[in-house]
């Protein structure tokens, strides 16, 4: 009898936390079903009943195939898939060859290029916007998907590295002594330990395709111009112009927010350790 | 050999440096000292005198930066409790398989863009849709305060991750030696768990901080660049936009902007030394 009475005591509390944390789940995804339902509405929809499922009389397509006509769309989508990308590639590349020689060179320097890099992670490099676009002004590249890249690495490389080393300190030295032995040279070795690391590799990347696939500010100032505008920027000014076509707009937020919603779905085990190894320092 | 050693840590690490020297610190370092500057002739301190002493721009710098205060003290003092207490319901082993799924649920807002959540919001609160019946967004007294918490539903996730791994990372012995002396739940969470992770609490207080003093995307995204109403919600970000950039009619000045970005520059450098100073050894300390 006491026995079930705790019992019955124990699935009572679970059953509180489950209900708290659904009621978390509903706040955070409340709003953006909000958007989804209403990006496969007729006009008439959207605005008669915007918190009603669509029904056969309301639900529609058209929304989606005017927001991918849209002349930029398509386009902007190209940009962004390709700034992210080559961003997160050079950050990962770069921050693993250095994170490998921070570990594998302890000297006072090593600690003290490390220690750079840990303030690197707080550096607010917005405020030196100015600069940068005199640089990229200088060198031929504004409006190129180069300079947005560029910036990039700079701002994310110093997380990138500090990720990367608490990741290398985790290998053995036999793995890379064998190597060595074997007539591997420092590159070889670097190349022979690489797979091992490539958990952190996977935090890294994830880390750094979120805030570059949806910011605002550099692709504002560096690239907006028509041909290499970016997606959250091309979004920003179709809202921006007070466009009445509210089903194309809808359907263009929902179809912008979904590779970073599935990318994150899918890593979100490397994301977080990578937002809780790299900022936790 | 100690020499090779050398060659081979530069070699190895001077494409980040290379990177993140050029991108990140000079154009920082540069700023500063373009702020010293008006039209390529040294001036002095002329640019802050200006910001500082003239009347419309002392006033726009002065409520930018009350109106960061607020934000900032808004954002904290709600995400962090709500955070806290998500990552607690997390951690609390009630909800086992069903952790990594609620975790991903939850985080979900954090990985879209200030635009689009800027956009859902206004829709949901417009009076177009008439769930909400007041002009949050168009009173004065009320318009911060909607875009902050517009801010704290999208962000809420990159706290609550924090602090779940800061509470994971507590050793079970020392909960379970509380669990044999009888303490409660509660108990163990506020006397024993909170103070273990006290130090995390204090890096991410401090990354909010630097993150709403650098912000500009959220205001952007729903007010533009001169945001309103009648300024009601410009922040540090937006006015810096403004001073170099130019909005409207107003020309922008690359020096004058330059110096904004200093003094923004070393409000969160101030910021962040007095805190590492004073509150985050303290932390430390009583970890031991």
């Amino acid at each position: 009898m006491i026995q079930k009475k705790h019992r019955f005591q124990f699935k009572s509390k679970n059953l509180a936390v489950h209900l708290s944390l659904l009621f978390f789940v509903i706040l955070a995804l409340g709003p953006i079903f909000i958007i989804v339902i209403n990006s496969f509405k007729t006009m008439e929809g959207i605005f008669t009943g915007p918190l009603k499922l669509p029904n056969s009389e309301t639900f529609t397509f058209d929304g989606f195939k005017r927001a991918v006509a849209q002349g930029n769309f398509v386009r902007n989508y190209a940009n962004s898939t390709i700034i992210t990308l080559g961003a997160t590639l050079l950050t990962v590349t770069c921050s693993c060859l250095a994170a490998y020689g921070i570990t594998e060179y302890t000297t006072k320097l090593s600690k003290m290029i490390a220690g750079l890099f840990t303030i690197g992670i707080m550096l607010p490099v917005t405020l030196g916007t100015i600069v940068i676009i005199k640089m990229m002004v200088k060198f031929h590249i504004l409006n190129t998907h180069i300079s947005l890249i560029l910036v990039y690495v700079g701002i994310f490389v110093p997380l990138g590295v500090i990720l990367m080393v608490t990741n290398f300190r985790t290998i053995s030295n036999e793995l890379k002594e064998a190597a060595r032995i074997d007539g591997a040279n420092e590159f070889k070795t670097f190349l022979i330990v690489l797979p091992l690391v490539m958990p952190g590799v996977a935090a890294v990347a994830a880390i750094t395709m979120l805030p570059v696939w949806n910011d605002l500010w550099f692709p504002l100032i560096l690239t907006a111009g028509p041909k290499t505008q970016t997606l959250t920027l091309g979004i920003q000014q179709f809202v921006g112009t007070y466009n009445n076509d509210w089903q194309a707009l809808l359907a263009g937020l929902v179809l912008s927010a979904i590779p970073l919603i599935l990318l994150f779905t899918i890593f979100s085990k490397q994301f977080i350790k990578g937002l809780s190894d790299g900022y936790g320092k | 050999m100690a020499r090779r050693r050398r060659r081979q840590l530069l070699l190895f690490t001077s494409p980040a440096l290379a990177f993140f020297l050029l991108f990140a610190v000079f154009p920082l370092i540069s700023t500063i000292y373009i702020s010293f500057y008006q039209e390529d002739v040294f001036v002095g301190l002329k640019n802050f005198v200006f910001l500082f002493t003239n009347d419309e721009a002392s006033e726009r710098l002065l409520y930018a930066f009350l109106h960061n205060c607020q934000f900032f003290l808004i954002a904290a003092s709600i995400q962090l409790p709500t955070a806290l207490f998500m990552a607690a319901l997390l951690t609390s082993g009630r909800v086992r398989r069903m952790t990594s799924f609620y975790r991903t649920l939850l985080f979900i807002p954090t990985t879209l863009s200030v635009v689009i959540v800027g956009f859902i919001w206004r829709l949901i609160i417009s009076p177009l849709w008439g769930i909400v019946d007041y002009p949050l967004l168009g009173e004065k007294l009320t318009a911060l305060p909607t875009i902050t918490l517009m801010s704290v539903w999208q962000y809420l996730g990159i706290p609550m991750v924090f602090l779940y791994s800061a509470l994971l990372s507590i050793p079970s012995n020392i909960i379970e030696a509380a669990q044999v002396d009888g303490a409660s739940d509660l108990r163990i969470f506020f006397r024993i768990k909170i103070p273990l992770i006290a130090p995390q609490i204090g890096i991410i207080t401090i990354l909010t901080f630097i993150w709403t003093f650098n912000g500009f995307d959220i205001i952007y995204a729903l007010n533009g660049g001169m945001p309103g109403p009648d300024y009601a919600t410009d922040v540090l970000g937006t006015l810096f936009y403004r001073t170099f950039f130019g909005w409207g009619a107003d020309l922008g000045n690359q020096n004058l902007g330059a110096a904004t970005a200093t003094v923004i520059f070393f409000i969160i450098l101030l910021g962040t030394a007095v805190y590492f100073a004073t509150v985050q050894r303290r932390l430390k300390a009583s970890q031991l």
